[in-house]
């Protein structure tokens, strides 16, 4: 029986793919096959190895016997002859021959040409200088391995798949490593900027520096590589170079026959090339229109060869890749197309206390791509998916869960969640798992998501879980419990406060733009609703970086007055706790006077409201209570307001402390800042309370012991007597507690959510434990406020008196009489 | 004078006005606001909210509209009208830009005090 001759050139992993494919296809009776009599080149002078386990061994996590595929034995046992080390240079398709770059020639009757692809080397002045290496077989590991052994510096080109491992690879061997990327973010083939931040930080942490946009200008040294240009004249130190930039594939030998080649040489669904007896595969090969540099395709294509070897008909066509980056403690995966597009949309599932980050990019119901990072497990489920073009519109809500969360056959989510035991942990944050729940919301008659947050902590943390917790509450109280989705901060958005104040400290958004891009607000400038708000959050986060949007305030807080029903302003100085003295008294007179204020009223905070003025008026106001030493009491203020006392110990019969004292030092302290909502205080000498502490956002009641710290208390359109929080024995504990409490809100609170509604969403115990209780904690509430307030103490008036904002006050033009008056 | 003449009064430069904001003109038939937006462009209402007369030029200025600082009702600037579920009109002045001035029509201006 005349057996075909089968030559093979190029020994990678896709053909020793086909050739195991077709052994097991058309067994040979001792090894091999009957169909053929096989020959393999391959330049490298080694066995089919897996190519792609190459970082592990650069790591030192396996050594190069661990990775072989195919050993010397496997040749032997299936009669393949083997040529290590040879490199064919010409294919002769009349004679239907190959020859070698050692002489030999071996004539064929098909031939698979398996040439893989080459590294990139990027043309720049110093690219051929000993010491830079490219990452693809064994001899530029061991090249890597070598350098390693003295240590000192590495810089890789490339932050893609390959230059990642080789930099942890070489970090691992004791280098000191950077990674230049041309790219704004790291594997941006496989990754969306979200992820390769995630991962950039992930690789800093490790001590691994990464460098984006570094334009590569030239490699410099003498003979041998110091050091690594880029564009903007920065130069990083280094002993190794590693070009890991990309590939090209080995398409010239079939140039050279005169087969068709473009990028690759181009095959047709069945990969034979031009020439009907002469296949392509693998990285060299082009297949509609697309080359291929990820081992699963390339194994598909290995079985249609290996088929169409045997007289079949199969075809390949190319589908979604998936890729994981091979670097310890880097879970990322991705798969399919994750950019965006307008028919597209996407589900985000982020959880920073972990550092997960998970994406679906869905069109029509089905998954296009996937980007994964931190939890992967599920990547491979997401990928089949993609593959089978699954319609998941009965599992949305679950999907980005993963396969854990669905329940078998059945997608239902509630079924899901009710199939779950009770020990499944719902919150991953913060570790409460389902019967935690369940169990808390009977005991306690719990009867929201928000009454179960405050009392379970579950979806508490980055929320992602909140729809499975509201599962959790829909399964224990059945149709008692009316979902209410978490609120959107306005229509210009769908993420509710609380999400964007954990995206702005997690994302380190620092502008108003910036929220609104990175948070893909759906109208171009916001609205009255949600800028004052982000100003707000900007400013609480980011004392002294934030500089305040004037624009995005309301009109009180811009120009630092009340405005009244006719246009005109009313202005409210600073006394100090309610003290005056009768040069204020009289400054205020003169004021009143000098400007025909029509009203002069005590406010019920305990100072003086002159109401009326006109808005051009307003400066000139400011710098004649200025002049008397008073500041602005900021009554329009979302921030501190008034801090009533009474007489106290000064004069009262009954005082027990220094009320008044205490009172002007706290609001000394506190002035000046911004909060959610006002703030008021009060502090009053003895339990009789005159200064009404017991119904203000954080009260004093002076006491025999010390001090006593009330707060939530409402007075205004709700009435609550306030919560005993806590006691002081002194007045610098009483201080440090009220910083440490206001700085508490100020960092939690939602824009326009007064204390008491605050406390009611948080819980009184979590603050309790957070401001009383953890002193160091306290401490550092309290540092944090004190360090915002160095920005915030200025007084408004008097910069304005100094000119700023000087466009608010006057008119633009003043139009004579004539030329209105027709 | 012909109540009909097209005349153009000028009443400040462009950059007199800051953006997302807006600056008052005095006139004898009331104020007048002028509106910058983000995006640059610029627009001239009464400066009495169709509500309760609030001054629009105080309020929050956003997208092509403004939040009247009184009761929080939003205002169109391109024509004028409350949107949403409030109805209501504040005229409009026609104004045009020549030269990084803005000018306002007068017979407009004078419509309004008649
Ligand atoms: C001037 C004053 C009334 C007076 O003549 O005494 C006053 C005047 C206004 N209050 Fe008040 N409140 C004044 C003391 C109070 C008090 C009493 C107190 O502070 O001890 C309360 C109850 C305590 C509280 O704050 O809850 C009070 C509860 C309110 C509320 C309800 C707030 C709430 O969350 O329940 C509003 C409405 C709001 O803020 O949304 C409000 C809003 C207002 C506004 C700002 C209405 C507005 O938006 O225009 C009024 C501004 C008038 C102006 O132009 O000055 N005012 N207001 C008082 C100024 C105090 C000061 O010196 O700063
Ligand atoms: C470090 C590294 C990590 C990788 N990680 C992954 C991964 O995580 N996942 C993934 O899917 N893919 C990964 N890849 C890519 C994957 O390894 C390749 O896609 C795959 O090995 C290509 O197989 P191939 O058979 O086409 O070519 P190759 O495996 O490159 O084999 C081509 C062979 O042909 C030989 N040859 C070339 N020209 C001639 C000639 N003229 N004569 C004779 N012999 C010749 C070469 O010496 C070479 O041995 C990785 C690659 C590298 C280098
Ligand atoms: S109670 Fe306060 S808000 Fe109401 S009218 Fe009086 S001052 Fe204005
Ligand atoms: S006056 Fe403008 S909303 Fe009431």
């Amino acid at each position: 029986m005349g057996k075909q001759k089968l030559v093979i050139i190029g020994n990678g992993m896709a053909p020793g793919r086909a050739l195991e494919k077709l052994f097991e296809a058309a067994p040979g009776e001792n090894g091999g096959t009957s169909a053929f009599d096989v020959t393999v080149f391959n330049a490298e002078p080694r066995v089919n190895y897996d190519r792609i386990m190459l970082s592990p061994v650069l790591a030192g996590e396996k050594t190069f016997d661990d990775i072989v595929i195919h050993g010397d034995g496997w040749y032997i046992k299936n009669n393949v002859t083997l040529y290590k080390g040879h490199k064919i240079t010409e294919i002769d398709r009349t004679k239907k021959t190959v020859t070698s770059d050692t002489g030999v020639t071996e004539g064929y009757d098909k031939l698979i040409i398996a040439t893989g692809s080459s590294p990139f080397i990027i043309p720049v002045p110093g690219h051929d200088m000993a010491g830079v290496v490219s990452y693809r077989d064994l001899d530029d590991v061991h090249a890597m391995m070598l350098a390693a052994k003295k240590g000192g510096r590495a810089v890789v080109i490339g932050g893609g798949l390959l230059g990642l491992e080789a930099a942890a690879g070489l970090q691992m061997q004791g280098m000191e490593v950077t990674v230049l990327h041309i790219m704004p973010h790291l594997m941006e083939r496989q990754l969306d900027p979200a992820a390769g931040y995630l991962l950039q930080r992930s690789l800093e942490a490790r001590g691994i520096r990464v460098h984006c946009k570094a334009n590569t200008k030239a490699i410099e040294g003498e003979g041998r590589v110091s050091g690594v240009r880029l564009d903007d004249d920065t130069l990083y130190p280094a002993d190794i170079v590693v070009m890991a930039v990309g590939i090209r594939p080995n398409a010239g030998l079939g140039k050279l026959a005169g087969l068709e080649v473009n990028r690759g040489i181009v095959v047709t669904p069945d990969m034979k090339t031009s020439d009907a007896d002469i296949y392509a595969l693998g990285e060299c090969a082009e297949a509609s229109g697309q080359v291929f540099g990820l081992v699963a395709p390339l194994y598909e294509q290995a079985g249609v060869v290996a088929k169409n070897l045997l007289g079949g008909s199969a075809e390949f066509h190319p589908s979604a890749t998936a890729t994981k980056l091979k670097v310890t403690g880097c879970d990322l995966y991705s798969a399919g197309d994750f950019g965006e597009a307008k028919d597209r949309e996407e589900i985000v599932l982020r959880d920073p206390t972990r550092g997960v980050y998970r994406r679906l990019v869905l069109k029509d119901n089905a998954i296009l791509g996937a980007v994964m990072y931190g939890d992967v497990s599920d990547g491979p489920w997401f990928f089949d998916m993609i593959k089978r073009g699954t319609d998941i519109s009965e599992m949305r809500e679950t999907l980005i869960f993963g396969q854990g969360y669905q329940g078998g056959a059945s997608a239902d989510p509630m079924a899901a969640v009710a199939a779950l035991p009770d020990d499944a942990e719902i919150c991953g944050c913060n570790g409460v798992c389902k019967g935690t729940i369940s169990k808390k919301i009977t005991e306690l008659g719990l009867t929201s998501l928000d009454d179960v947050r405050a009392h379970t902590k579950a979806s508490a943390s980055c929320g992602s879980c909140t729809g499975l917790v509201e599962q959790v509450i829909k399964l224990t109280l059945g149709d008692a419990y009316q979902a209410n989705a978490i609120q959107p901060m306005c229509t210009c958005t769908d993420l509710g406060h609380d999400d964007v104040r954990r995206l702005i400290k997690a994302k380190s958004l620092k502008s108003i733009p910036a929220v609104m891009q990175e948070l893909g607000w759906k109208t171009s400038c916001g609205c009255a609703k949600c800028r004052p708000a982000l100003n707000y959050y900007l400013i609480a986060d980011w004392p002294g970086e934030y500089e305040d949007d004037g624009k995005s305030r309301f009109i009180n807080e811009r120009v630092h007055a009340n405005i009244q029903k006719d246009g005109t302003y009313s202005v409210v100085p600073r006394m100090w706790g309610g003290m005056t003295s009768p040069a204020e008294l009289r400054a205020i007179a003169d004021v009143a006077e000098k400007f025909n204020i029509p009203a002069v009223k005590c406010t019920g905070g305990q100072r003086i409201d002159l109401l009326g003025v006109k808005k051009e008026d307003l400066p000139a106001v400011w710098a004649d209570l200025n002049a008397a030493g008073m500041v602005s009491g900021a009554a329009y203020a979302k921030g501190l307001r008034t801090v009533k006392t009474c007489v106290g110990t000064d004069w009262c019969r009954f005082g027990t402390q220094d009320s008044t004292g205490l009172g002007i030092k706290l609001e000394k302290f506190l002035w000046g800042s911004w909060t959610p909502a006002k703030l008021k205080l009060a502090v009053s000498g003895c339990p009789r309370n005159c200064a009404e502490a017991t119904c203000k956002d954080i009260g004093v009641i002076c006491v025999d012991s010390g001090y006593d710290i009330h707060f939530a208390g409402a007075a205004g359109l709700d009435i609550h007597g306030t919560i005993l929080l806590g006691h002081a024995d002194s007045e610098e504990e009483a201080i440090e507690i009220i910083g440490a409490l206001t700085q508490a809100y100020r960092e939690q609170g939602r824009y326009l959510e007064r204390i008491y509604k605050w406390q009611r969403r948080v819980g009184t115990e979590t603050i309790r434990a957070a401001v009383i209780e953890d002193r160091a904690n306290r401490k550092a509430l309290f540092d944090r406020f004190v360090f915002s307030q160095k920005f915030a103490q200025i007084d408004p008036w008097a910069e304005r008196v100094a000119g700023k904002d000087a466009h608010e006050f006057a008119p633009m033009a003043e139009l004579a009489p004539m030329q209105a008056a027709e | 004078m012909n109540a009909m003449t097209k005349e153009w009064i000028e009443v400040g430069a462009v950059d007199d006005v800051p953006v997302r904001g807006a600056r008052r003109v005095h006139t004898q038939a009331g104020e007048i606001a002028v509106f910058k937006c983000a995006d640059g462009s610029l627009f001239a209402l009464r400066n009495r909210c169709p509500h309760k007369g609030g001054p629009l030029s105080e309020g929050i200025v956003h997208g092509h509209g403004v939040t009247c600082p009184l009761h929080n009702w939003v205002i169109d600037l391109s024509t004028g009208e409350a949107t949403g579920a409030d109805k209501g009109c504040t005229p409009q002045i026609p104004l045009k830009v020549e030269d990084g001035r803005i000018f306002l029509d007068g017979a407009a201006i004078a419509k309004l005090a008649a």
